[in-house]
């Protein structure tokens, strides 16, 4: 049993709880920087898919998980982010410059995208983004002088500081890069869940009434969240096209949007945790059912022809299986198992347990 | 001056007139008590002045600025704090959480100081963690500081309402039935804090509420409303035997 003592404010400010707990990050953050040396390039691939995933979901986590907009249409943002990258080093500008300012490009189109989805909530809010997701495959082909259209594009490799970084040349290096942008994604996050904004996002979530008594603007919060949540997501976007070497308006379609969602529901709603949690889970899930299948097929000596929306498949039972047993997601399972720890031998069951909420207040809308 | 002034204001959702031409002004350092039957317009006077309503005639004016300008964000910022009827907490967030948004109306940093988490949003974060141990050790709350609002009992959700509202640093504290659904108990405790929160920190405190025995004991003045229209307005004792106040509430004998 394991319990922290508060004796000043700074405890609760600072991101960590005590020097164990920082301890342990910097043990993670350590063996993710080694992982090059110790992974095939096969796996450090995957690796980088995941953290590449994992900076999505946070751009999400942002907006559906924080600020409690459901949005189903964060596929057209990769795809913004993805484009404006790839078409501002085509335009020359290096890429310290440009994918920056791929991210700042998608945040001001989805600020602009919120206006008019203010006016929405819940399952229209839903409905409204996911359009967009659809819209955005006919944007792409009609904006064919500068996207491609459907033939595409490709990227080799980028240049950083007189280094040529590229997914298949350099692997470890592209790694890197990736990592370096998570962490930096990742501390920005944490100072905004610590601060009057973060905060301000919880409030819209959990109440919009109250919030706006308190002296929050609803208006202009959701804007920002929809901003700082497309910037996100469109730096994931510019990762991925580097990533895929090529793409064309079907990339990102809205079964990534969708994959997007389900991916942060199964990691937690709510929490930076969670977005990596289910990175993971999308990231793995793949190899993981070819190994399986492998296996499957040897014990029973079926043959291991793909099976067509195996993975969706897999992928949605766990996904209900989540929602039915498990609403926090993965990282609430994590937070469980963490306090039967640090509580051992007081651990009760029903200790998440939630009450049952009250009656609201006739929603002012 | 008065803090308050609300001058014939009238509201109606389509036939319905919720609020007929109504007066009062609130004074500073009082407490001001609204009763009246169900339905009388109460919570919606309150909405008013929350501004998540439009008055369709008449002004409300607090410390000199007019309120009907204002978005609903802005009244805030003018120092008017609010609890509602049926408990409006941000459920999955702590209940010190809860108190700090409190402070975001003397949010001093931007978007970018705080994602870089300055020294200067680090200084805001202690001052207002400090104001906000304030308003836990006036109210009890220390045991609770850390727990999740979806854990926590109903008369304890109750008084963190009241805490957050404090915590606001406001200089008009609306109160939308204060003691509704606590205990003998916890009705007396309530009693002794709004009655606190007047002496000891000089908040002028206008409340609805239904319990009589809360409202004659701290209010100086109270308004009786029925089917949005004034009553009665005077010393608890005076609306209490006013005989339209009992005609509203016992029916006229026949």
């Amino acid at each position: 049993m394991r319990i922290v003592f508060k004796t000043d404010y700074m405890q609760d400010i600072r991101p960590w709880k005590d020097r164990y707990q920082l301890s342990l990050y910097l043990i993670l953050l350590a063996v993710v920087f080694a992982a090059p040396w110790v992974l095939d390039v096969f796996y450090l691939g995957e690796l980088t898919n995941v953290l590449i995933w994992a900076i999505a979901g946070m751009g999400l986590m942002v907006l559906t998980g924080h600020t409690g907009q459901a949005s189903l249409g964060h596929a057209a943002f990769l795809a913004f982010g993805c484009y404006s990258n790839v078409i501002l080093l085509e335009a020359g500008v290096p890429f310290i410059l440009a994918f920056p300012l791929a991210g700042v490009i998608t945040g001001i189109i989805g600020a602009l995208v919120a206006i008019p989805a203010l006016r929405l909530h819940g399952i229209y809010l839903a409905i409204f983004t996911l359009a967009m997701s659809i819209l955005v495959d006919d944007i792409i082909v009609l904006t064919e002088p500068w996207s491609g259209g459907v033939s595409g594009k490709y990227i080799a490799g980028i240049d950083l500081f007189g280094l040529t970084i590229d997914r298949w040349g350099t692997p470890m290096l592209f790694y890197w890069l990736v990592l370096a942008v998570t962490v930096i994604v990742t501390l920005g996050y944490i100072n905004l869940l610590r601060s009057p904004l973060g905060r301000s996002f919880i409030a819209v979530r959990d109440s919009e009434v109250s919030a706006q008594a308190m002296g929050v603007d609803i208006a202009r919060t959701k804007t920002i969240s929809f901003g700082l949540s497309c910037m996100v997501t469109g730096w994931a976007g510019a990762f991925m096209g580097l990533f895929a070497g090529a793409f064309n308006n079907e990339t990102f379609s809205v079964v990534i949007s969708i994959e997007l969602l389900m991916m942060i529901v199964i990691g937690g709603l709510g929490s930076i945790h969670g977005a990596f949690f289910g990175a993971i889970i999308i990231g793995f899930l793949p190899q993981f059912l070819s190994i399986a299948k492998e296996y499957v097929g040897a014990v029973f000596g079926g043959s291991t022809v793909a099976i067509p929306g195996l993975e969706f498949g897999i992928f949605g039972m766990i996904l209900i299986a989540f929602i039915l047993f498990e609403p926090m997601g993965i990282y609430g399972r994590w937070l469980k198992i963490r306090t039967f720890f640090e509580l051992f031998p007081f651990y009760r069951k029903d200790m998440f347990k939630r009450q049952k909420s009250y009656l609201k207040t006739e929603r002012l809308r | 001056m008065s803090l308050l002034e609300i001058e014939n204001v009238t509201l109606k959702f389509g036939g319905l007139t919720a609020v007929d031409n109504l007066s009062f002004s609130v004074e500073e350092g009082e407490v001001f008590a609204i009763v009246g039957p169900n339905g009388a317009g109460k919570s919606t006077v309150f909405n008013l002045i929350s501004r998540f309503y439009d008055p369709y005639a008449g002004s409300i004016r607090f410390d000199g600025h007019n309120l009907l300008e204002v978005k609903p964000s802005g009244v805030a910022a003018y120092g008017v704090a609010r609890t509602f009827q049926n408990i409006e907490l941000f459920e999955h967030a702590t209940v010190l959480q809860n108190l700090l948004v409190g402070r975001h109306r003397h949010r001093r940093t931007n978007l970018f100081s705080e994602i870089l988490f300055t020294p200067s949003a680090r200084r805001q974060e202690l001052e207002n963690r400090e104001k906000v141990e304030e308003v836990i050790d006036f109210l009890d709350l220390q045991a609770y500081r850390d727990k999740m609002i979806a854990g926590l009992p109903y008369g304890v959700r109750k008084v963190v309402e009241v805490a957050r509202a404090l915590a606001t640093d406001p200089k008009l504290l609306l109160l939308d039935e204060p003691a509704s659904g606590l205990s003998v108990e916890e009705t007396t405790d309530m009693r002794w804090w709004i009655d606190d929160i007047r002496r000891q920190m000089g908040i002028t405190v206008l409340m609805v509420e239904h319990d009589m025995g809360l409202v004659s004991g701290v209010s100086d003045r109270v308004l009786a409303m029925a089917d949005g229209a004034k009553l009665a307005l005077g010393t608890p004792a005076e609306v209490q035997s006013h005989p339209a106040v009992i005609e509203a509430y016992l029916g006229k004998a026949s």
